[in-house]
């Protein structure tokens, strides 16, 4: 990165960026340089371009380009730039930036959060800002002592001057190192001197997390604020034919009715008159071509695509072929239905669409998709739109969406009725309202010799592409396959000589999106199941069974085994449990879980003990990685017990958490974490202790009770002893 | 007209009695420390305590708390020194924190009617509040640390 440059000697500081001076550190992309050089701001953009303030009170603001939904990135960041500043941890402070081409995501070009890219995209470019920084501290100090730099050294927020034991704050030093230029070329720490990166750290966010004071989306207060809900389709692609505005009207505090591209808005004084109000609006819908959409029903086409060829994702040797001549062939079917996120925060948004200006509020994973969809519908320019990245109560992907809708429709209020509104979602409207994991269908075989070691393996997935005709087509189609379906299945980590992975596009009736871990949720299932099933099938230890095909795969391997050695694997178990386990690849980190399960003769499930190893490269904050694999084994387990979105009559059945339920406090399992001591290049976390968790407590369950559980969620009657 | 008590503050507001507290509360009294996650007592992100009970306030007619004492999220403790809070924080045990007003708040009535809960007590108390983001086995964990904390006199 070569774009750090002093934003304090610019306009910005001037215009009061930072009460009471100090120093501004600003950075471009690499692509953006030019445009640095330049002399930006970009046509029609606001752009403070402020990433890491340091205040004459000593405080240290790094302002956080990602959003924080859970994932601990408004700490882990901070720590990026705290090392290499050599900062005072206890004056670190964190902000949400504002929407601007600087604080883009550095790979994607936008302004986002996901695919667990948070902090391994950040980690070179960060920490390079912090040290950038503690240079112009010591070059300001040197100059204050009319010493050689050298002769300083920082620690703990202070410049000292090592033969005197002269001090000066880095607050003190803020607003001379405010008219230095930035050097060029600063050297980042050897990560052995590391102070805070590496070890464990409170996060920033909590004290605000335990009194109430933290604001999301949801708590917004803007003077004037009115409360809206909308009435969507009951059918997705639904129209409405006929609306009685008069009666939603009648109801004490509703003020007005509109209708938007979605649906009909009623907007009222509160959430509960909007919500009388939009009951009474006796909608007459279109329901359109989905009408007839049934869960059943569609099980069966999907059956009926399965048997077809589709697009190729990987081929090795000729799987066909291998299969045909194999001395033991085996062979099923595995089934996952739709999931919602269920953030705990229902869906919100603030617009406030008034005399020239737009400003927004709203927990979001895509800014700057959002921001450009305000511009859209107001014909305002860029700058113009002011998009506050508010606290977000969970994503898990629900709150990054191409088209933006939930924002769309907040700003269409807000514009029709020319005051500040806030969209409200019901949790009814957040379970039916779509862009869930899609239905996938799964057709898989394998074949072993008469040795017992497989020879091929054909996987074939069906399911529909929620990225094609979005923006983000070009980046996820890959030689008309949906990278996003097929993640986690093409790149088999175990040595067979003969593979194809193919996948068979499913028509798309429903809006789908990124759930937690994307298409591993579904892929890591099967592939982990059913190899467990090869495994027995060739008569192995299913943990040895993996070792031994996963010599080209150390990052998995090391995993599996320090899972496995916690855990205890092969140690026996009291009679009714079993022991299953699963290792996987996802957002470039290895994480291998083993669970322990039991089985009631009623066919209830308890998962007591879950062991998971993670290898996710250097480690940032290892607290926050225990709790992300908490997280993930917690959100993997609902969806394995109980998560299901079905259709009938083209209309979603399920409506809150009693018949969309969540894993609970009582059946939260004993979960340990280990991380792998790894040099190797850093992943992601946030998505990634989703994968494995399915398929281990399913491999468990047949170790349990000999019963293979092939479709999500794992139902009672596929488990009843026959 | 409807008077309410909320952190041992008086309040008096025109609203229709069929008004769930939970809206009261977050957008008459701008109290939005309490949340809303699903509106049909199954989730617990809501809870307040009434008299000194632990209630779903996203089911509660505000014309039922008239006259009681309404405790949320912000009239807990000064500067966030119950036992719950100094644990919560030194067991880190938010995520994104939505579901925690909720879970700190049913845990309190917990502790003073369990000042030491086991494992089961805790689940029995904790199973009414979902958190989406599983910060189950921290809550467990602060649980117990809080335990200790109040039992040592050290609550603020
Ligand atoms: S919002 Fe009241 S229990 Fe869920
Ligand atoms: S911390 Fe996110 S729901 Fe509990």
């Amino acid at each position: 990165m070569s774009g750090i440059f002093n934003l304090s000697r610019r306009k910005f500081c001037q215009a009061g960026m930072l009460a009471g001076g100090g120093l501004i550190l600003g950075f471009y992309l690499p692509g953006l340089d030019r445009a640095a050089a330049a002399a930006p701001p970009i046509e029609g953009t606001f752009a403070p371009n402020a990433f890491l303030k340091i205040g004459t009170d000593d405080l240290v603001t790094v302002i956080v380009n990602h959003s924080e939904m859970g994932q601990g990135v408004y700490t882990a960041l901070p720590m990026l730039v705290a090392e290499e500043l050599d900062a005072d941890w206890s004056k670190v402070r964190f902000e949400a930036a504002p929407v601007d081409p600087v604080y883009n995501h550095a790979l994607w070009g936008m302004q986002a959060t996901g695919g667990s890219t948070s902090t391994w995209t950040e980690y070179e470019r960060l920490r390079q800002a912090g040290a950038t920084a503690r240079a112009m501290l010591i070059a300001a100090a040197a100059a204050a002592w009319k010493v050689a730099p050298s002769s300083l050294r920082a620690e703990q927020g202070q410049v000292v001057h090592t033969a005197s034991g002269r001090r000066l704050t880095y607050g003190q030093l803020a607003e001379k190192a405010a008219g230095l230029a930035p050097p060029k070329n600063v050297k980042l720490k050897d990560p052995k001197n590391f102070k805070l990166i590496g070890k464990p750290a409170k996060r920033l966010d909590t004290p605000e997390k335990v009194n109430g004071q933290g604001v999301y989306g949801l708590d917004v207060k803007v003077s004037g604020l009115l409360t809206a809900l909308i009435a969507r389709p009951p059918v997705f692609g639904g129209k409405v034919k006929s609306f009685d505005a008069e009666k939603a009207k009648a109801v004490p505090g509703v003020r007005q009715v509109v209708q938007i591209d979605r649906g009909i808005a009623v907007v009222a004084e509160g959430f509960w008159a909007a919500k009388r109000g939009r009951e009474a609006l006796g909608i007459v819908w279109d329901e359109g071509p989905q009408a007839g959409l049934d869960s059943r029903k569609q099980r069966e086409q999907f059956a009926e695509l399965a048997a077809q060829p589709g697009a190729v994702a990987k081929q090795k040797g000729d799987a066909d072929a291998a299969l045909a001549g194999a001395a033991k062939k085996i062979e099923a079917i595995y089934e996952l239905p739709y999931l919602a996120h269920a953030p705990m925060e229902p869906l919100n948004c603030v617009a406030d669409v008034r005399g020239g200006s737009c400003e927004i509020w709203v927990g979001t994973q895509f800014q700057t998709g959002d921001r450009d969809t305000a511009v859209e519908i107001t014909g305002l320019k860029p700058g113009q739109v002011k998009l506050h990245t508010m606290l977000l109560g969970g994503g898990f992907g629900r709150r990054a969406v191409p088209d933006s809708h939930f924002v769309r429709e907040a700003v269409q209020v807000s514009k029709a009725v020319k005051a500040p509104v806030k969209v409200v979602w019901t949790r009814e409207d957040d379970i039916r309202g779509g862009y869930y994991r899609p239905v996938v269908y799964h057709a898989i075989a394998a074949g072993l010799d008469g040795a017992g070691h497989p020879v091929t393996w054909r996987h074939r997935i069906v399911c529909q592409s929620f990225t094609v005709d979005t923006p983000f087509e070009g980046a996820m189609m890959e030689h008309g396959v949906d990278a996003s379906a097929v993640e986690g299945a093409r790149g088999l980590p175990y040595e067979i000589p003969n593979l194809l992975v193919d996948w068979k596009r499913a028509p798309g009736a429903v809006p789908c999106l990124w759930w937690r871990s994307v298409g591993h949720s579904h892929n890591a299932f099967v592939v982990e199941s059913f190899f467990d099933e090869v495994a027995r099938a060739a008569g192995k230890d299913p943990y040895e069974f993996r070792r031994a095909l996963l010599k080209n795969h150390p990052r998995h391997k090391r995993a599996l085994e320090l899972a496995a050695q916690k855990a205890g694997w092969g140690k026996p178990l009291p009679p009714g449990m079993g022991r299953g386990l699963a290792v996987h690849e996802s957002f470039k980190s290895f994480v291998a879980q083993v669970a322990e399960v039991s089985v009631s003769k009623e066919g209830k499930i308890r998962v007591h003990r879950v062991v998971c190893a993670i290898d996710c490269g250097p480690v940032v904050n290892p607290d926050t990685i225990a709790a992300q694999m908490e997280s993930g084994i917690v959100f993997g387990l609902s969806a394995a017990l109980y998560g299901e979105i079905t259709f009938a009559n083209g209309r979603v059945q399920q409506r809150n958490f009693h018949d969309y339920p969540v894993l609970r406090i009582n059946e939260m399992p004993v979960v340990e974490v280990h991380i792998v001591s790894s040099k190797d290049a850093m992943g992601g976390v946030g998505e990634t202790g989703v994968p494995p968790i399915a398929p281990a407590v399913a491999n468990a369950i047949f170790a349990a009770t000999g019963r293979r559980i092939r479709r999500l969620p794992i139902r009672g009657e596929d488990l009843k002893k026959v | 007209m409807i008077k309410l008590k909320v952190n041992r503050k008086e309040y008096t507001v025109d609203i229709n009695p069929e008004t769930p507290l939970l809206w009261v509360l977050r957008e008459n009294l701008g109290l939005t420390g309490t949340k809303f996650g699903c509106g049909m007592a199954l989730c617990g992100a809501c809870t307040v305590h009434l008299d000194g009970e632990a209630v779903r306030s996203c089911v509660t007619p505000v014309a039922r708390a008239e006259g009681k004492e309404i405790t949320t999220i912000e009239g807990l403790s000064l500067d966030s020194g119950h036992p719950l809070q100094q644990a919560w924080i030194a067991e880190d045990v938010p995520q994104c924190g939505y579901c925690m007003s909720g879970q700190i708040m049913s845990a309190a009535v917990l502790l003073r009617e369990n000042p030491r809960p086991a494992d089961a007590d805790i689940d029995a108390a904790m199973a009414g509040n979902i958190c989406r983001c599983g910060a189950y086995q921290r809550i467990r964990r602060a649980i117990h640390l809080a335990a200790r904390i109040q039992g040592q006199g050290g609550g603020r």
